[in-house]
């Protein structure tokens, strides 16, 4: 009993702990459980969860490291769950029983949020079939054009594989090349009225004519291309950069993957707390623990929710937020009345019995991101209550960095965890002109809001896009309060004022 | 599926190799690498890794944390100040981290960057040792090695022949004549076999810094003799005016004061490759790293003892680092070795190789000229 080869006991679990999950009101896409060893583990680990993957030496990277933290006994990975209908989701073979139960009861709350939340809908399904047929594709390539070429243009691909526009996800640009210009009369067409041979020069004077003619040129001039600074920083490059087929089926793919992605790093907290929130519920509920098992669960739940200083746990963030919520739309403390009583004896006791919090939580999985997760439900008594505080980096004397407590103003505290959140906490940057200096040159803009950018980092990653673009490249920015243009034209880097 | 990982844990391999090696020449030079030396493995600091991203400085970063603690409070050391740690401090903020190699693959490396040509083995008789391999079956034998399954079979098949078998009650007892054993065949292979003999001048003109480019220099020569053959044995000997034999930690460490005799060494050296390791079945090398300030009535006899050794030895090298007295040994050698038969071998290569070694950097050259004849 308990052994993890031991099916009949696990199979009947899962449809135990399955029906459980279902009672409780959720709607998880079907289960495939694996089970698998330390190696294999820590292999689909490397591999974001998918059994197959195209080659890339950063899965190797992962792979080596995560097996040395576990011969070091520094991590062991309990769950892993991968978006896809069916769901698959892996038990590590020589867990225990109760260990396997929590990570079934987790992971069916996963696939349950994976299935409903908003953000997650316009995610592949089928995204275990995807990466194999990119790995497919990716190792034809290899075949045809060498592992160097390949190799090398994954890394710059991955390089801005994060440059993507979070609202786009759900708008399918469609991947067209452009086609030459269009016909130049096309382009320009003046308002010409109709008029009789000897009435011409009188209905159309020539002056007139070539004015519009001359304004109109100037305007297309001056427009820029794109007309709206784009986001999708990938997409251009995918539909204007010079790029040859089998190079813009690599990088169609890696942004393909990068949007499937996406919303996993979007909800973290929700997701992970959702999961906590579900897993403490079935364990603890339903009688499916021997007293004995008890206490292991307790031991490894809470080293799930355990904090450390300086670190945020989204799983304890997320669980927390969750039975707040349901509290509050239990006792009714929202809405404008809760909002504009000002007694604290009557906010302390404020229960109206709504019974909403169940409805409420659910509602809150299917519309939110982390980001508005965050914004709408964390408050001035729940950033309270779970002692948060604001770290900041500090330079000691001998040029050593440390963080320190900084702050514990819940203004100060909720705008830094926004921040965190938006885009990832990584800059958002546009591209802003293909043509700049009418040569054809790229320019992107970072979006300052107060932090500046790595500098070289950022000119390794301006030499990335580079090699794609294949004209020289730069990128505005702020330092030290001054426009800055960064830029590579291929050789050398440079750095410049900029007003624009 | 398995393949796969493998696949492209070579390849990250691959590149850190290619990291290394480009770094190579730095890493010989400086000794901060024999500290980081395991059984088997090196772990060496490169370079992060790393993909670039646009991301924000990551210098005055700021975040949110849960726990108590009052505002001013420390949680913790965030990046480690320039200056310390091997390798940082001239790109501030450049992250390093740990990567293991192999001694074979380090040695793979030093081999392809000095182009040193692999080793034919010299001794006359290669040195066989017997390999057992379990791959046969015998009818007696210990019980230790007894075959179960086969036995099981057997005494199944007699029980059922004679009767005795109830299939309602399958109890199976064995009897002698049922037993198999799993037996082992001995197969000689060929081995050839090293020693190599270190030889240090102790004297008082030797200081810190001349020991640790001899230290640096036998490490990368043990490494890469220790990838040519199968078994490699070291022996170390130290002399002032007297040699004594040593273990390792003794030789690196030990300071003596006084005058200097280099006959001393050879004639200990020459007496223990006699005894111990006759050339017909070893292969022999012996280096020795002096200064050069001998005591000058003894270059003569040094070098006699050398005349009389090296044929007995693969090889003969003699290094001599610069201390602040310049030594003569070097050229008394180096003119004693011009025209001497036992200096070469028929075909040319050179059996007694001299090496000036001036300071660190010229380390990888001196083991260039040691075991680039391939001797």
């Amino acid at each position: 009993m308990g052994s993890a080869r031991d099916f009949p006991t696990l199979s009947a679990l899962n449809t135990e702990i399955r029906a459980k999950a279902l009672s409780y009101g959720l709607d998880p896409f079907d289960l495939a459980f694996e089970v698998v060893t330390f190696d294999q583990m820590n292999e689909l680990a490397a591999f974001d969860g998918f059994p197959v993957r195209y080659p890339h030496w950063r899965f190797g990277m992962e792979y080596e490291r995560l097996r040395k933290s576990y011969a070091y006994g520094l991590h062991i990975i309990y769950e892993m769950v991968i978006n896809n209908d069916p769901c698959y989701a892996y038990l590590l073979e020589h867990n225990k029983l109760v260990d396997h139960k929590l990570v079934m009861a987790h992971v069916y709350a996963h696939s349950d949020f994976f299935k409903n939340n908003l953000w997650f809908s316009h995610t592949n399904r089928r995204m275990l079939d995807e990466m194999a047929n990119h790995g497919t594709r990716m190792h034809r390539y290899v075949d045809r054009y060498g592992a160097e070429a390949v190799e090398q243009l994954i890394d710059t691909c991955l390089s801005i594989d994060d440059l993507i526009d979070p609202n786009a996800a759900f708008e399918n640009l469609p991947i067209e090349f452009e086609h030459g210009d269009e016909d130049e009369e096309e382009a320009f067409r003046v308002s010409r009225f109709r008029a009789k041979d000897y009435m011409e020069d009188f209905v159309n004077p020539p002056g007139v004519l070539q004015a519009e003619r001359e304004h109109q040129e100037k305007e297309r001039r001056e427009q820029r291309f794109p007309v709206q600074p784009m986001r999708d920083v990938l997409y251009f490059l995918l539909t204007h950069a010079p790029l040859k087929a089998w190079q813009a089926d690599v990088l169609a793919m890696l942004r393909e993957e990068s949007y499937y992605f996406l919303p996993q790093r979007q909800t973290k907290i929700m997701n992970e707390g959702w999961a906590a929130y579900w897993h403490s519920k079935i364990m603890t509920e339903s009688g499916l623990m021997s007293p004995s098992e008890v206490v292991d669960y307790a031991d490894h739940n809470s080293g799930t929710l355990a904090i450390s200083p300086g670190q945020l746990n989204p799983y304890k963030l997320g669980v927390e937020l969750y039975r707040d919520i349901e509290e509050r739309w239990n006792t009714g403390r929202f809405g404008p009345e809760w909002d504009s009583c000002t007694s604290r004896e009557a906010r302390r006791g404020w229960d109206k019995h709504v019974g909403l919090g169940r409805q409420k939580i659910f509602e809150v999985r299917r519309v939110y991101n982390d980001l508005g997760f965050i914004d709408t439900f964390l408050d001035r008594e729940f950033a309270l209550k779970s002692k948060f505080f604001v770290y900041k980096e500090k330079e000691g004397e001998a040029g050593e960095s440390y963080y320190e407590i900084v702050s514990r103003e819940f203004d100060q505290i909720k705008q830094t965890l926004l921040f965190q959140l938006t885009n990832g906490g990584r800059p958002i940057i546009f591209v802003e002109d293909a043509n700049l200096h009418n040569r054809g040159e790229l320019l992107l803009r970072h979006q300052y809001d107060g932090l500046e950018l790595d500098k070289a980092y950022g000119q390794a990653t301006l030499a990335a896009i580079q090699s794609l673009w294949t004209r020289p490249v730069h990128i505005a920015t702020i330092y030290s309060g001054k426009s800055v243009l960064l830029s590579f034209d291929g050789k050398k880097h440079s750095e410049s004022r900029f007003e624009g | 599926m398995a393949s796969s990982i493998e696949h492209d844990s070579a390849r990250y391999r691959d590149i850190i190799k290619g990291r290394v090696r480009k770094e190579l020449k730095q890493y010989i030079s400086h000794s901060e690498m024999l500290g980081r030396k395991g059984k088997n493995l090196v772990s060496i600091p490169i370079p992060r890794i790393d993909i670039p991203h646009f991301r924000f400085d990551p210098g005055g970063s700021e975040g949110v944390g849960q726990g108590d603690g009052e505002v001013g409070d420390v949680l913790g050391r965030a990046r480690a100040g320039p200056g310390s740690g091997p390798g940082a401090g001239d790109q501030p903020g450049s992250h390093l981290m740990e990567v293991e190699l192999t001694l074979d693959e380090l040695a793979q490396l030093l081999g392809e960057f000095l182009e040193l040509p692999h080793i034919e083995p010299r001794g006359k008789d290669y040195l066989f040792s017997d390999k057992d391999r379990y791959n046969s079956i015998r009818r007696t034998g210990p019980e230790s090695l007894r075959h179960f399954k086969r036995t099981y079979k057997h005494a199944l098949k007699r029980q059922i022949i004679s009767g005795t078998y109830d299939p309602r009650n399958p109890r199976i007892v064995p009897i002698r004549e049922d037993k198999y054993y799993r037996s082992w065949t001995s197969r000689p292979e060929p081995q050839a076999n090293a020693a190599i003999l270190y030889m240090m001048d102790v004297s008082g003109s030797m200081g810190q810094e001349q020991k640790d480019i001899v230290r640096t220099e036998t490490f990368w020569i043990d490494t890469w003799l220790r990838h040519q053959y199968r078994s490699v044995v070291t022996r170390y000997i130290v002399h002032d005016v007297k040699a004594q034999e040593v273990d390792q930690e003794t030789f690196y460490h030990l300071t003596e004061n006084g005058g200097t005799a280099i006959s001393s060494a050879y004639m200990l050296a020459d007496q223990l490759v006699t005894r111990d390791y006759p050339s017909e079945s070893w292969n022999v090398y012996a280096f020795h790293f002096s200064d050069g300030d001998n005591w000058g009535a003894d270059s003569k006899r040094a070098c006699e003892v050398v005349q009389q050794m090296l044929p007995k030895l693969n090889l003969f090298g003699y290094g001599q680092v610069r201390s602040y007295t310049t030594g003569q040994f070097l050229s008394t050698l180096r003119d004693f070795a011009e025209g001497l038969p036992e200096a070469t071998y028929p075909d040319g290569t050179a059996r007694l190789v001299t090496s000036l070694i001036n300071d660190r950097d010229a380390i990888l050259d001196s083991i260039k000229e040691f075991l680039g004849k391939g001797a």
